[in-house]
């Protein structure tokens, strides 16, 4: 483009041209990003105490598998999840939770009462009762939740992301 | 560095040979009446890109089609524009190919040696009609039944072959999921493709037989 205070009229048709369609482009193709990311950016978050029963039917010293559903929107349909947990009831009054989700790809893993280990099945995760690492890839402890007890009723605090 | 990597392209791919023989072209004294063609090629690349977002959401099936249009109206970022866009977009398409076809008419344009672009064109209009009658159902809201039910019915019509014709556009007797889906796949695939293919032709005639100039005393 040259800097001669005269422009051609083909140049000033290029210019308006090229100025004209960048602006249709960027009304259709900036809503269209915002468009694509729309599920990723929405955020459903959702806090509940989940109840899992009097705290008197878990076995002590042996991690017992609860498992329940939540039903969550997405776009035009309702999800039900699955959730698993492991109860390990310690001692009378002492209790800990622990997500079966494995923390290396969200495989679900098994209490296995022979080893008393959680195996994950995918990659030969091994957890210890108390969800610690043994051996295998997975890169933290089991998660745990936090928990409480009313009236002899165990419950879980279950944050959806 | 700018000019060379462009030297470097020209070269092995001709495009100043592209550019003078598709836009540098001679052309006659015209007015805007001859932009319609033009206008017509964008809106079909429109509802094209809109269109290609819109199955994004978009589920061709009756237990889903209308919550995945609400969805996309009410839920999604921007999906009230595109589908706007695609919704206003296929009405302006039909208006403008149509006021397309009558320039050629009313400026005798289809002529000699002209008659095979006139006729590509009719497949064109005839397909943007096509496109119009089979993405009208997709919403599956009452209005689209309604309007799918008559005009298949319309179809049946036909003598003799009339019947046939209606079970074959709906897939059976009635309106059901086998409509649904047809239509949709004539509406993404059989019909733009053919649109598209038909364009290319086309425009290869526009670029190699030039356009006419307007008609004066001497025509």
């Amino acid at each position: 483009m040259s800097n001669s205070p005269k422009m051609t009229r083909r140049q000033f048709v290029t210019v308006i041209g090229a100025a004209l369609s960048s602006f249709i482009g960027a009304v259709i193709g900036l809503p269209a990003i915002g468009y694509l990311l729309s599920p990723a950016l929405e955020k459903q978050q959702g806090e509940s105490w989940i109840p899992l029963g009097p705290l008197e039917k878990y076995p002590i010293n042996q991690p017992t598998l609860f498992t329940f559903t939540r039903t969550k929107k997405h776009g035009w349909e309702k999800t039900v999840t699955s959730y698993g947990v492991f109860v390990l009831r310690t001692s009378e009054t002492q209790v800990r939770v622990f997500s079966n989700v494995c923390t290396h790809l969200s495989c679900r893993v098994n209490w296995k009462p022979d080893v008393q280990e959680y195996i994950c099945p995918c990659h030969d995760g091994h957890f210890a009762i108390d969800g610690s690492i043994i051996s295998g890839p997975q890169p933290r402890p089991l998660d745990e939740y936090e928990i409480k007890i009313e009236d002899g009723n165990l419950f879980i605090f279950l944050k959806e992301t | 560095m700018f000019r060379r990597l462009f030297q470097w392209l020209d070269e092995r791919l001709g495009l100043t040979t592209i550019h003078d023989v598709v836009l540098d072209r001679k052309v006659p004294k015209v007015n805007w009446w001859f932009t319609l063609g033009s206008a017509s090629l964008f809106l079909f690349l429109l509802q094209g890109i809109t269109g290609i977002f819109l199955t994004v959401y978009y589920v061709p099936s009756p237990d889903h089609a209308y919550d995945s249009v609400q969805y996309i109206m009410n839920e999604v970022r921007f999906g009230w524009l595109i589908r706007g866009i695609h919704h206003w977009g296929a009405s302006l398409m039909v208006l403008v190919v149509f006021i397309h076809m009558l320039r050629t008419f009313f400026f005798a344009a289809y002529k000699y040696p002209r008659e095979l672009t006139w006729l590509s064109g009719v497949v064109l209009l005839l397909a943007t009609l096509g496109m119009g009658f089979t993405g009208y159902l997709l919403p599956w809201n009452q209005r689209s039944y309604w309007a799918t039910t008559v005009g298949t019915e319309i179809a049946g019509t036909v003598p003799l072959v009339g019947p046939f014709i209606l079970s074959v556009l709906r897939g059976g007797s009635e309106l059901s999921a086998i409509t649904l889906a047809r239509f949709f796949a004539v509406h993404i695939w059989f019909l733009p493709a053919l649109i598209a293919a038909t364009i290319g032709l086309h425009l290869y005639l526009v670029i190699r037989l030039g356009i006419s100039h307007i008609p004066d005393e001497s025509d």
